[in-house]
């Protein structure tokens, strides 16, 4: 039972940190029609800064605004530079142009930091346990996470549906050309949606790097569960990417506890044991490819297009 | 393509050459290395052709197609593991569970199109990646050796690096022709139609997803062929040749060659491997005069110059190499046929 509610947490945790990157991703594509492989680099850039910039102040929590900022920054510089050129292509040269900067800033980042990795402390208020229910302790910096990225989830409703940017955003994923008519800066605005996806990114880089190591292409991984969550919510859906990220944050941590030992009751032992780490690592996947066979377009098409 | 002396089609003919006489400027010099980087070229060339046959025929951006080599050499690293060591079992079977998987993988991801189709193929391709990583008597991570090349029983020995590198060479030539024959057929022609305007297409009267999984099916099990020769060549597989980086490393190829050109993924995979080869080299001789204590190191660092470089040709050299040859042909030609008039 602990146990249970313990994975129950650690899938919530991962899902919302999921939805963090979803949201970049879902933003971008949804406005710009860009397909942005190099964003899982912008999550490992926000790790790097964080474990910089926290040696530096000596503090987590100014480290960690620092390095959003950065994030922020060099994702806005990247749209500049390399993404504005891109906008109206074809997917193809999204997914290549967007490769090589993977290979850029993978290269980048072992220039300034060294091939070794980082490793960032858990902040020492936050590095004790909780009792969430009678008898369950659960570590604080978890639980700091769940309430950051759903603050933050918050934030991303309230800014979308009923602010100005907001309404600027909805129609910009539904009519860029009309919405530049009217006198609205697009460019602009692009590239500060391209600055906030990058903020989202780096933020849930940070948080992740006390929890797992700060490497190189720690990004590559995750980068591609952040597109399934995308595409199983439907591309362009924020509200989506939340359900389909929850969705394939609870599978896959459930799975990867649970599953060996329920494939171990119903095939016995011996082959549970040579097919569970396969199977269970190819849970997510086999759920994508099943969503998309029944709806094409994903669990919540947006709009129409 | 026309039978003219054109620059692209000399550099062609050129190609072709120093490929087919390559072990001969080997078995002179001695430069055995060579001989070890052009086989991997001929080897990841035909994996490129094949990725061509969908991506710039069809216009179907697989995402996945790295899936195939490692299916092609897990099939004969696995046949040989449990002691069957003839190619004429291993080859055989890697082409039909290559064409397997990609018909399984084709009849599910066809249905969708755009970004989904591109994640789908992906999604496919990282199932395998896991499925191999995850099986622990086949080696897990850590891949699996191959104790011996396949035989073909005393006719051909694989293990000579010359006859390894010509038999290579001509299933590389051969697949050319076959995407060439494919592509002018009226097959072909209807996959060309599929890319332009499948609405169109359809409107006609072709069931379009058969022929879009046919092509699709042609060109995993031909990729599955290239993944035995590479499971040869390496006498190795792991599961890292199947990660979605490796497919992305073909879809460049298939670019910077020139998409849906019969040649360009030759250019491509050559173009890559010559950069990911010398590029240190040249990284190094340049920040040489400068700083000539960090020389050596600075070369570690050419995936920072390539980078930028493939952000580069995307932007403006959609052609690719194929296409710049065609670009510099005309230009000679329009040039001669002024001067003389």
């Amino acid at each position: 039972m602990t146990l249970f509610v313990e994975q129950c947490l650690n899938g919530l945790q991962f899902g919302l940190l999921l939805f963090l990157l979803a949201a970049g991703l879902t933003l971008v594509f949804g406005i710009m029609d860009l397909v942005n492989l190099a964003h899982g680099s912008l999550y490992m850039l926000g790790a790097y800064f964080a474990a910089t910039f926290t040696a530096w102040t000596g503090s987590f929590v100014f480290g960690a605004v620092l390095a959003i900022a950065a994030t922020l920054l060099v994702g806005m510089a990247v749209e500049v530079i390399a993404m504005r050129r891109l906008y109206g292509r074809d997917h193809l040269d999204h997914v290549l142009g967007t490769f090589g900067l993977i290979l850029f800033f993978d290269e980048l980042v072992r220039l300034i930091w060294g091939p070794g990795g980082r490793s960032l402390a858990v902040p020492s208020w936050l590095n004790h346990s909780v009792a969430i229910l009678p008898g369950i302790e659960y570590p604080a910096y978890r639980l700091a996470i769940i309430v950051v990225t759903l603050a933050v989830a918050a934030f991303l409703y309230v800014l979308v549906m009923r602010t100005r940017i907001g309404m600027l955003i909805r129609a910009g994923a539904s009519n860029r050309e009309m919405v530049g008519a009217l006198g609205v800066n697009i460019k602009l605005l692009y590239t500060l949606i391209f600055g906030l996806g990058a903020a989202l990114a780096g933020l849930a880089g940070l948080m992740q790097a006390p929890i797992l190591t700060v490497q190189i292409g720690m990004g590559e991984n995750i980068l591609i569960l952040a597109f399934v969550i995308t595409v199983i919510g439907g591309i362009g859906s924020i509200r989506g990417a939340f359900v389909a990220a929850l969705l394939v944050g609870f599978i896959d941590t459930m799975g990867r506890s649970f599953f060996p030992q329920l494939l171990g009751d119903l095939l016995g032992r011996q082959a549970a044991s040579t097919a569970a780490p396969a199977l269970s690592s190819m849970l997510i996947y086999i759920l994508m490819a099943a969503i998309l066979v029944v709806k094409p377009q994903g669990l919540f098409p947006a709009g129409s297009r | 393509m026309t039978g003219a002396l054109t620059l692209r089609n000399l550099t062609i003919a050129a190609l072709v050459l120093v490929l087919a006489l390559l072990p001969l400027y080997v078995a002179l010099t001695g430069d055995r290395f060579m001989l070890t980087l052009f086989t991997r070229i001929v080897i990841l060339a035909m994996a490129a052709v094949s990725l061509n046959l969908i991506l710039g025929y069809a216009g179907l951006m697989s995402f996945g197609h790295a899936a195939y080599l490692g299916i092609g050499g897990y099939t004969v690293a696995i046949l040989c593991f449990e002691g069957v060591t003839s190619a004429f079992v291993q080859w055989p079977a890697a082409l039909a569970t290559s064409a397997l998987f990609a018909l399984i993988v084709g009849a599910l991801s066809l249905r969708t199109r755009g970004v989904y189709f591109i994640m789908i193929t992906l999604a496919f391709a990282q199932m395998a990646y896991y499925l191999a990583s995850g099986t622990a008597r086949y080696g897990g991570d850590d891949g699996l050796s191959l104790e011996s090349r396949s035989g073909f029983a005393g006719l051909i020995n694989l293990s000579n690096k010359t006859t390894f590198y010509y038999v290579c060479l001509v299933l590389l030539f051969a697949s050319i022709v076959l995407v060439w024959r494919l592509t002018n057929s009226r097959f072909g022609l209807v996959l060309q139609g599929v890319r332009s305007n499948e609405a169109r297409m359809r409107a006609i009267g072709f069931p379009t997803f058969r022929y879009k999984l046919a092509g699709f099916v042609i060109a995993g099990t031909m990729c599955g062929l290239a993944g035995a020769l590479i499971a040869n060549h390496t006498d190795f597989v792991s599961p890292a040749m199947m990660f979605w980086t490796r497919s992305g490393d073909l879809i460049v190829m298939v670019v910077l060659g020139g998409m849906g050109t019969l040649f360009g993924p030759v250019f491509g995979a050559l173009a890559l491997l010559f950069l990911e080869q010398f590029l240190p080299a040249a990284i190094s001789a340049v920040v040489h005069p400068f700083d000539p204590a960090s020389a050596a190191r600075a070369g570690e660092f050419w995936q920072i110059v390539l980078g930028p470089l493939l952000l580069v040709v995307v932007l403006f050299a959609r052609g690719g190499i194929d296409g710049l040859l065609g670009a510099l042909s005309d230009r000679i030609q329009r040039a001669r046929k002024g001067g003389h008039g």
